[in-house]
């Protein structure tokens, strides 16, 4: 053990956060993959189906769990057409700007109290900066197809996440004003307490604010106007086919992931036991912290699936109007709430 | 400053909200309709003059592929027309079968519809759901004519044949273990009028379970109501028929203003809208999924009571029966000239027209005294819902178009036929 120590501390530094950023992609890659297969025998089950259940390893069948492997080696040896009238540039660029920001945005992410690639103060603005940038991409795939239906899709895209990220950006602010800081491991620290201390709880319109303005960000029913698969096909993506269309769908899966881990740190109190402040908090004492930011995490994931099962598809200038007109003005007011539970120290979150 | 133009969008006819081959050439400006231009033609197959060429019986078959998801009604229509030009009357037991499968139609129909509608609309789920107990109703189809779909099932004088009184089972093997063959075998022990009742009382509930999820849900409200308005003066100008004409509020039926079959004997109530829009003609859709639920249990009642002949006992147009072919000269004389030249009906025209789950379906038929049609004219519902494409579509988004095909209940095959 301490030669293992004594290697990685005579590692160059360079090689070290290679070596970190490693730990993070390959799970988070590998959650992505079995994310869509999860998806599919969610909605499966729901729609009263069996989902994927063909495709086995090694000769097992497995309930299916080779599907994502099969499919990703699938679209990678499949051709990549590129539309003759297309920007060719910025056609294959648009996919990597789209993936790049989602992975990046995991590089401030705490998972724990200690174990954080890049601990930096300004981490929530950070994120809120990357996320914002996944839409160019959705934009610039819109625009260099030179399709309409991909044209109609960025342009709905673009709109939708202006209205969003407003909303997105003012329920995070609410979370900025109640933890004092902007650092993510801090903001779980202030949490601390017990399961009503979580901020849930005081910022309730802004935690839901948040989560479906998260689901709007990543163009998941029930706000897939960009894609809307029955009104423009797939909009901005449909002139992507193999590992480019991949690479957005792995984008849209990644950020799909973010937001679920996001909303459980910022409000359900990340990796902290929801045992904490009760008897039964030492009985749990022995599960680590990542083990409930994941519990947590997978939670909204799974949201994510069921909406995508139970609601219809909002019209454009519908997700608009829910934007400006609903979430922006509550975000507005219960900011002006949390600051005033703030000042005059509202038991028991803020005294 | 450039000046802005309209663009135009090319909706189908690879779309998959397209339902089926429509291609709608849409003129817009941003995401408004300005103009919304459907072509029509691409599933013609030229059924209308196939039929001039062969025996009046043998066309029964194309019938069922013009409006491919209410069959049976299509040859009902087909098959009136041609029993009113020969003058004859199905028996009672027949009427009877016709009408219970009619109403099973109507409700197969109306559950792809639900489907599909769904489906353009964002709600997935609703399609899995819709199928499942579309299946069951398939197999009715399966048990009595030997095919799930197109069936061949109404004849000239009657049907087919009488109900089996066995409903097909599943066997365990496979694909299907003992397990599975014992549940999905729970109704079909015994036979199809069972199994039918069985369909019938469970299938309230399961349209209690559609609404669930999309009458009161904000989402579905939003997208359909005030979406495709049609005023009833306009419906009736516009020739609309069925759930189109009665979303708009006008109480026309042929099954209550011109009955047919059993209709007459079967009680049951004609839902009818308000405003005219997408929700108004989903709400007429989905309590005639119940008022059909409730005719065939009327006649599945008065069929188990009344049992009899179901074709005429005329082997000038009703094959004889096989086991009296084979030592009867007559029998088997009729049964050749009945499939080789079929029969000469007189001279004359005729129309006969049924509630057919998507509105009026028609057939003109005049005879020269052939034994084939000088000429068959179908009257197709849907020919006069996607004429008034343009008018529904105008001013509203994109997304709205689709819901519009959705509400329009659209099969390709009857339009283009």
């Amino acid at each position: 053990m301490d030669g293992l120590i004594s290697f990685w501390e005579a590692l160059p530094e360079l090689v070290r956060i290679m070596l970190k950023i490693v730990a993070i992609m390959l799970p988070l890659m590998i959650t992505v993959a079995y994310y869509t297969y999860l998806e599919r025998k969610v909605i499966g089950h729901m729609q009263v189906r069996m989902g994927p259940n063909r495709v086995g390893l090694f000769g097992f069948r497995l309930l299916g769990l080779g599907q994502p492997i099969a499919d990703a080696v699938k679209l990678m040896f499949k051709e990549i057409v590129i539309p003759s009238g297309a920007n060719k540039l910025l056609f294959l660029i648009a996919p990597m700007i789209t993936i790049a920001p989602a992975l990046a945005a995991w590089a401030v992410f705490p998972f724990d109290a200690e174990l954080v690639l890049a601990d930096i103060n300004a981490g929530l603005l950070y994120i809120l900066a990357l996320t914002s940038l996944g839409v160019y991409g959705v934009i610039i795939a819109g625009w260099a197809s030179n399709s309409k239906y991909a044209l109609l899709g960025a342009m709905r895209s673009a709109a939708q996440i202006v209205a969003y990220e407003i909303a997105m950006g003012f329920a995070l602010v609410g979370v900025l004003v109640a933890a004092g800081s902007l650092n993510l491991r801090e903001i779980v620290m202030a949490q601390e307490g017990s399961l009503l201390h979580w901020y849930w709880l005081p910022l309730l319109p802004l935690f839901l604010i948040y989560f479906i303005s998260g689901v709007a960000e990543t163009n998941r029913a029930p706000f897939d106007v960009a894609e809307g698969e029955s009104e423009i096909v797939a909009g901005f993506h449909v002139e992507y086919s193999g590992m480019t269309f991949a690479v957005f769908f792995l984008a849209e899966y990644a950020n799909m992931i973010l937001i679920s881990a996001l909303s459980a740190l910022m409000f359900l109190g990340g990796w902290l036991s929801p045992f904490q402040g009760t008897p039964l908090e030492s009985w749990f004492a022995w599960v680590p912290g990542i083990l409930w930011l994941l519990l947590k995490t997978f939670i909204f994931m799974f949201l994510f699936l069921w909406f995508r099962a139970t609601f219809p598809r909002y019209r454009y200038d519908q997700i608009m109007r829910l934007g400006w007109k609903v979430f922006i003005p509550i975000t507005i007011v219960w900011i002006v709430v949390v600051g005033l539970m703030k000042v005059n120290q509202a038991p028991w979150w803020f005294n | 400053m450039s000046e802005i133009r309209n663009y135009t969008l090319n909706f189908g006819p690879q779309h998959p909200a397209a339902h089926g081959v429509l291609r709608l050439v849409l003129e817009m400006d941003g995401e408004v309709i300005e103009r919304a231009d459907p072509h029509v033609g691409l599933l013609h197959r030229g059924t209308e003059k196939l039929a001039e060429s062969k025996p009046y019986n043998q066309s029964i078959g194309y019938m069922d592929r013009l409006d491919y998801v209410s069959m049976m009604c299509n040859e009902h229509g087909y098959v009136r027309a041609i029993e009113k030009l020969l003058d004859i009357q199905a028996p009672e037991r027949a009427q009877y079968i016709r009408t219970m499968f009619d109403e099973i139609t109507r409700i197969l129909n109306h559950l792809m519809w639900l489907g599909t509608h769904a489906i353009d609309v964002g709600a997935m789920t609703m399609f899995l759901y819709c199928f499942r107990e579309r299946e069951d109703l398939m197999d009715c189809y399966e048990a009595v004519s030997g095919a799930r779909m197109h069936a061949t099932y109404y004849r000239p004088g009657g049907v087919y044949r009488d109900l089996p009184d066995q409903m097909p089972r599943f066997e365990a093997g496979r694909f299907c273990s003992e397990k599975d063959a014992q549940r999905r075998n729970r109704a079909r022990e015994g036979s199809l009028l069972d199994f039918i009742e069985d369909f019938v009382a469970r299938f309230p509930k399961l349209v209690d379970e559609y609404e669930t999820l999309l009458t009161d849900n904000r989402i579905w409200k939003q997208r359909t109501v005030g979406i495709g308005v049609v005023s009833p003066e306009r419906a009736r100008q516009l020739g609309f028929s069925g759930p189109m004409l009665r979303g708009s509020g006008v109480a026309w039926d042929l099954r209550k203003k011109q009955p047919y079959a059993a209709y007459r004997e079967v009680d049951f109530d004609i839902p009818i809208g308000t405003n005219g829009d997408c929700y108004d003609r989903y709400l007429v859709r989905v309590e005639e999924l119940r008022q059909s639920t409730r005719i065939i249990a009327q006649c599945a009642r008065w069929l188990r009571e009344n049992p009899g002949p179901v074709m005429i006992d005329d082997h000038k147009i009703a094959p004889p029966k096989r086991v009296d072919m084979k030592d009867d000269m007559e029998a088997l004389i009729h049964h050749f000239k009945l499939f080789t030249e079929g029969y000469c009906p007189p001279e004359g025209e005729v129309y006969a027209a049924v509630e057919a789950p998507k509105g009026e379906f028609g057939c003109y038929i005049v005879s020269d005294g052939a034994n084939k049609p000088y000429r068959l004219k179908v009257r197709a519902p849907g020919f006069a819902h996607i004429s008034a494409m343009n008018e529904m579509a105008k001013g509203h988004m994109l997304a709205d178009v689709v819901a519009i095909i959705g509400t329009m209940d659209i099969v390709f095959g009857e339009i283009d036929r």
